[in-house]
């Protein structure tokens, strides 16, 4: 008896039959990883390359090598949440009539849950801070974001939620509930097991990250921009980062609440979320969705951002409307706000609330369209390059206002009583999160790629990648659309009317063409590092940029500048280069810097640790983790080495090494 | 042609374009609501199309014509233009007025809680005309319906009389559901401890596809029903056959059937208790629970008692006077007010 008490206590609710071994589909991808992480480990010892990667990347608090970093954990997660959507799109292909698919519900409720999850915490909220983490600082002209630490820490969280997402693949099961996990489904009656624990303990660990790095990026851009770049002088994805940011630190304590009520009544039976004890279902679909709609806008206002630079780049022109564009990021940042009910017209509520909520989001469709105008006149008699980001940003454009017009369809509340949960809306927020965000954020990597890593990415790989992207993206949701208004609704696992099969299979199809644009993608990275030589940017400013980024070498030194410019203009470095501006090559000064530690992985280990402890009811790990949580972050306030001084002559060392480069290159 | 007929004719026209190739019940619905809905959507579709088709357009000329190397004009340094940016937010404006306008007018008219006043566009409810309540719970998972009028119950097929009004009171016994018939009208959740209502008719005799639109576990792919709109005649033959079923849907037989299960039969019950589908909305079923109706009339008789004073104040023995005032607050609306 004592010694079963004991195996609980360690154990908790982990036992050997909680590992999937009689999923074959799972033992496949566990040894598929498993064999592939043992290379990548292998390839990492033969190269002795585990000490770099610890002191130059893993404990960095370089706002750049974050960044990467951030790109690197969601391409990861996209290959993840991808092979999601292909698993589902053959299912659907083939379920039809009297097949059964070769998923069976408890397993395919598992892949479109998963999917959801990693598609948007894992990969597009990681790409977007990704992207912001290493351009928002070289662009408003400062070292480094304002808490330099806690960057490092914020990454770590986002991916200790990602490690416990994988966890689930492999160790128990993930939710089958839907992405947003409502309740009474994602209750401890209907969901008994770890699930739906999974999904709240990675939210959580993920959710700190994000937060975090909301604030030090808000702070980042209202105190630390270049003397002379005011707030209308500002780069426009400077200005998306900023309300995209200000939106973050408004909208992620309300999830975090939010889980935190789920996992109560999960965890210590109270009556937040239940049809009894006077809870309410109705509340925690309200407070998901408040912060729901936001995050909306989180992803895709950075994504309006990177076009906006692409634009004007590539037309060689100043951005038209800059001061309307600005208004239009703010009027969107505010509304965003007040839109959410539209997620649930059909919850009830009276005529009078449904056509507010709905005209609220048609209005947003205002800004939204002046900003598609900004960027078609800024094209407007200019000198188009037809370069890979503007392609990327041509298909965004066509592709995204097909979206924005079934957005607003699903806005009027009569015709969303007839569209809501079907195939059309899963066709509509794909529309505008693939041809926006996705899109957005190919763009920004082809385009800020040769500032990162010296060279520019095979532009034929990149044109391979869009095509099939663009084409594979039509081809795949197309049919739902179609599907949508046949009256098919979402989370299906089988159909019993044949005449769908031919749409699932056009879908299933595209999805296909999408996987080559993604293997394109790949292949381009290695492609690109193979012909580097050939693809090197020297000058540190190969597309003619405007703003402060293309000023400093490709890719920038640690310190970024070694004198803070000053701006007189809102494209900066367009401004610095037309008055024959001249880099200066002496009089450096030391610089103070922020150093590593390996506090923020650390800490964020003990706390994968704990989530999972809090998943499996393993209490007296929890406890024990816990507590050296709290003692390492303590223990990490006793640190007073943070900081030291790059000597002048290091400064002038690294500055005079760029001005041979740049006299090679005339 | 009046120009006006010919502009209502265009819905029609385009649906009629699109159902050539397949089956699409969103666009050639046979209830007056969901015919609605379509001409509502494709009217919004239409408005859109305005902004949407230039944009396109010219974003393809724009790319075409001031590409490198083709010598258009090039002016590096024209970013502003008054009159550009007055059409840039005012042509959106305007659509969104129009929008705006017809969504708040649409979106009252076709409130699912509103009882009909047509049964289709040239036809309003004839006088003296009920509407055929039809009680719903959505289960794990099928769907149980109750006739009060009729006093029957169906799990998982649902039958109506053409162009008699229906109105649907809408509950759950635990998962979030949503209950849709596209053919007919637009969805409507169903939820535990609440009620939620539709209002609809069906104009064409048919067989129709109906099922939950809302994820709500296991079993939900399987949770479908068919709906039958039927003639006055056939309806009576379809109650009769559910009359002549050998079953009764008691409280016992129904805590049988709210266990999970999944991909019902039909089943029929000639009879149903009567008081069975308020406890399940007010999830008292077990003797000695307190339903959720009689809690809340008790919390608004406490609320009233606050604002009127303390009760203690109140002489003892006023127990009748505590009654009275009960069953005036339950007599009272409890719709959206209580169940909502």
């Amino acid at each position: 008896m004592s010694e079963l008490d004991l195996t609980k206590l360690i154990f908790g609710r982990l036992t050997l039959e909680s590992i999937p071994y009689h999923e074959p589909i799972l033992i496949v991808t566990f040894v598929m990883v498993a064999l592939g992480g043992l290379a990548l480990l292998g390839f990492i010892t033969y190269k002795k390359a585990w000490g770099y990667l610890w002191s130059e990347w893993f404990t960095s608090i370089d706002h750049k090598k974050i960044g990467i970093m951030y790109m690197v954990l969601a391409i990861v997660m996209l290959l993840r949440g991808f092979s999601d959507a292909i698993l589902m799109r053959i299912q659907q292909a083939w379920a039809v009539g009297d097949a059964a698919g070769y998923l069976p519900p408890d397993h395919y409720d598992q892949i479109f849950t998963a999917h959801g999850v990693i598609m948007i915490f894992f990969v597009a909220m990681p790409m977007i801070t990704g992207i912001m983490n290493y351009v928002v600082p070289l662009q408003i002209g400062a070292r480094d974001v304002a808490f330099p630490f806690l960057n490092n820490f914020s990454f770590w969280m986002t991916t200790s939620g990602a490690v416990l997402v994988m966890a689930s693949l492999f160790v128990g099961e993930f939710a089958k509930t839907g992405w947003l996990a409502y309740p009474p489904v994602s209750g401890i009656i209907k969901s008994p097991g770890v699930g739906v624990d999974y999904y709240i303990w990675s939210l959580q660990l993920a959710g700190v990250g994000t937060l975090l790095s909301g604030v030090n990026l808000l702070v980042t851009i209202v105190k630390m921009r270049a003397p002379g770049m005011s707030l209308m002088r500002m780069p426009v994805f400077s200005w998306t980062a900023l309300c995209t940011n200000v939106l973050i630190v408004a909208a992620f304590p309300v999830l975090t609440a939010v889980l935190a009520m789920l996992a109560l009544d999960r965890y210590l039976g109270t009556a937040f979320f239940t049809s009894d004890l006077g809870g309410n279902v109705m509340m925690y679909i309200n407070l998901i969705w408040i912060w729901g709609h936001p995050e909306v806008y989180i992803l895709v206002l950075p994504a309006f951002g990177v076009f906006s630079e692409i634009v004007s780049t590539f037309s060689r022109k100043r951005l038209f409307g800059y001061a309307s564009m600005v208004y239009a990021t703010v009027v969107i940042t505010v509304l965003s706000y007040l839109v959410w009910l539209h997620h649930f017209f059909t919850m009830g509520s009276g005529p009078t609330v449904n056509s507010f909520f709905g005209i609220t989001t048609m209005i947003i469709s205002i800004p939204t369209g002046a900003k598609v105008f900004n960027w078609l006149f800024t094209m407007y008699r200019g000198r188009i390059e037809m370069e890979v980001p503007m392609l990327w940003t041509l298909g965004f454009i066509i592709t995204f206002v097909i979206g924005g017009m079934t957005g607003v369809l699903l806005a009027v509340p009569p015709a969303d009583f007839v569209l809501h949960n079907s195939l059309f809306l899963v066709a509509h927020f794909h529309n505008v999160i693939i041809g926006g965000v996705l899109f957005g954020m190919f763009a920004g990597i082809t385009y800020w790629y040769p500032k990162a890593f010296g060279y520019k990415l095979d532009p034929f790989w990149g044109k391979m990648s869009f095509w099939f992207w663009t084409i594979g993206f039509y081809f795949a949701f197309m049919p739902l659309y179609v599907l949508g208004l046949m009256g098919v609704t979402r989370r299906m696992n089988h159909f019993d009317d044949p005449s769908v099969q031919i749409w699932f299979i056009i879908a299933a199809f595209g999805a296909f063409l999408i996987a080559i644009g993604i293997a394109s993608f790949l292949i381009q990275l290695v492609v690109s590092y193979r012909r580097r030589d050939e693809l090197r940017d020297e000058t540190g400013d190969p597309w003619h940029g405007r703003t402060l980024e293309w000023s400093t070498s490709s890719p920038p030194p640690y310190y970024n500048f070694a004198f803070t410019p000053r701006v007189h203009d809102m494209d900066a470095w367009w401004q610095m280069k037309e008055h024959g501006y001249k880099r200066p090559e002496e009089g450096f000064l030391p610089i103070h810097m922020p150093k590593n530690t390996g506090a923020g992985i650390i800490l964020a280990g003990i706390a994968t640790v704990l989530g999972f402890a809090l998943i499996w009811h393993m209490w007296l790990l929890a406890g024990i983790s816990f507590l050296a949580l709290l003692a390492v972050a303590i223990g990490h306030t006793f640190n007073y080495d943070r900081d030291y001084h790059i000597p002048a002559d290091e400064v002038a060392g690294i500055e005079a090494n760029r001005t041979r480069m740049l006299a090679n290159h005339v | 042609m009046h120009l006006f007929k010919f502009l209502r004719l265009i819905p029609v026209l385009i649906a009629a374009a699109l159902m050539s190739g397949c089956d699409l019940v969103l666009m050639s619905p046979s209830g007056d609501i969901a015919a609605q809905q379509r001409d509502l959507i494709l009217w919004a579709t239409f408005l859109m199309l305005l902004v949407i088709v230039p944009v396109i357009i010219l974003t393809l000329v724009f790319a075409f014509r001031y590409r490198a190397g083709r010598n258009a004009t090039y002016k590096p340094d024209w970013d502003h233009s008054t009159v550009l940016e007055l059409v840039i937010w005012g042509a959106p404006l305007m659509i969104i007025i129009a929008l705006g306008a017809m969504t708040w007018v649409s979106t009252h008219k076709l409130d699912p809680y509103r009882p009909l006043e047509r049964i289709d566009a040239n036809r309003p409810v004839p006088e003296g005309v009920e509407p055929l309540v039809i009680e719903v719970v959505s289960l794990d998972w099928k769907w149980l319906f109750f006739y009060p009028e009729q006093n029957v119950a169906v799990v998982n097929e649902l039958a109506a009389p053409v162009d008699r009004p229906i109105r649907f009171k809408i509950t759950s016994e635990g998962a979030m559901n949503s209950f849709f018939i596209p053919a007919l009208a637009g969805q409507i959740y169903s939820m535990a401890g609440m009620e939620t209502k539709l209002h609809a008719v069906i104009n064409e005799v048919g067989v129709y596809d109906g099922f939950s639109a809302n994820y709500s576990g296991a079993g939900f792919s399987d949770m479908r029903f068919k709906f039958h709109g039927l003639s006055d005649e056939d309806f009576d033959a379809w109650i009769a056959k559910v009359k002549a079923s050998p079953n009764a849907l008691t409280r016992d037989v129904y805590r049988e059937l709210e266990q999970p299960s999944q991909a019902n039969p039909v089943t029929y019950y000639a009879s149903a208790d009567e008081t069975l589908y308020h406890d399940i909305l007010n999830r008292c079923l077990e003797s000695g629970d307190v339903c959720m109706d009689e809690m809340m009339a008790f919390t608004e008789l406490g609320l009233t008692m606050c604002i009127a004073g303390d009760p203690r104040d109140r002489e003892a023995g006023s127990e009748k006077e505590v009654r009275e005032l009960l069953d005036l607050t339950m007599a009272g609306d409890n719709g959206r007010s209580l169940n909502q």
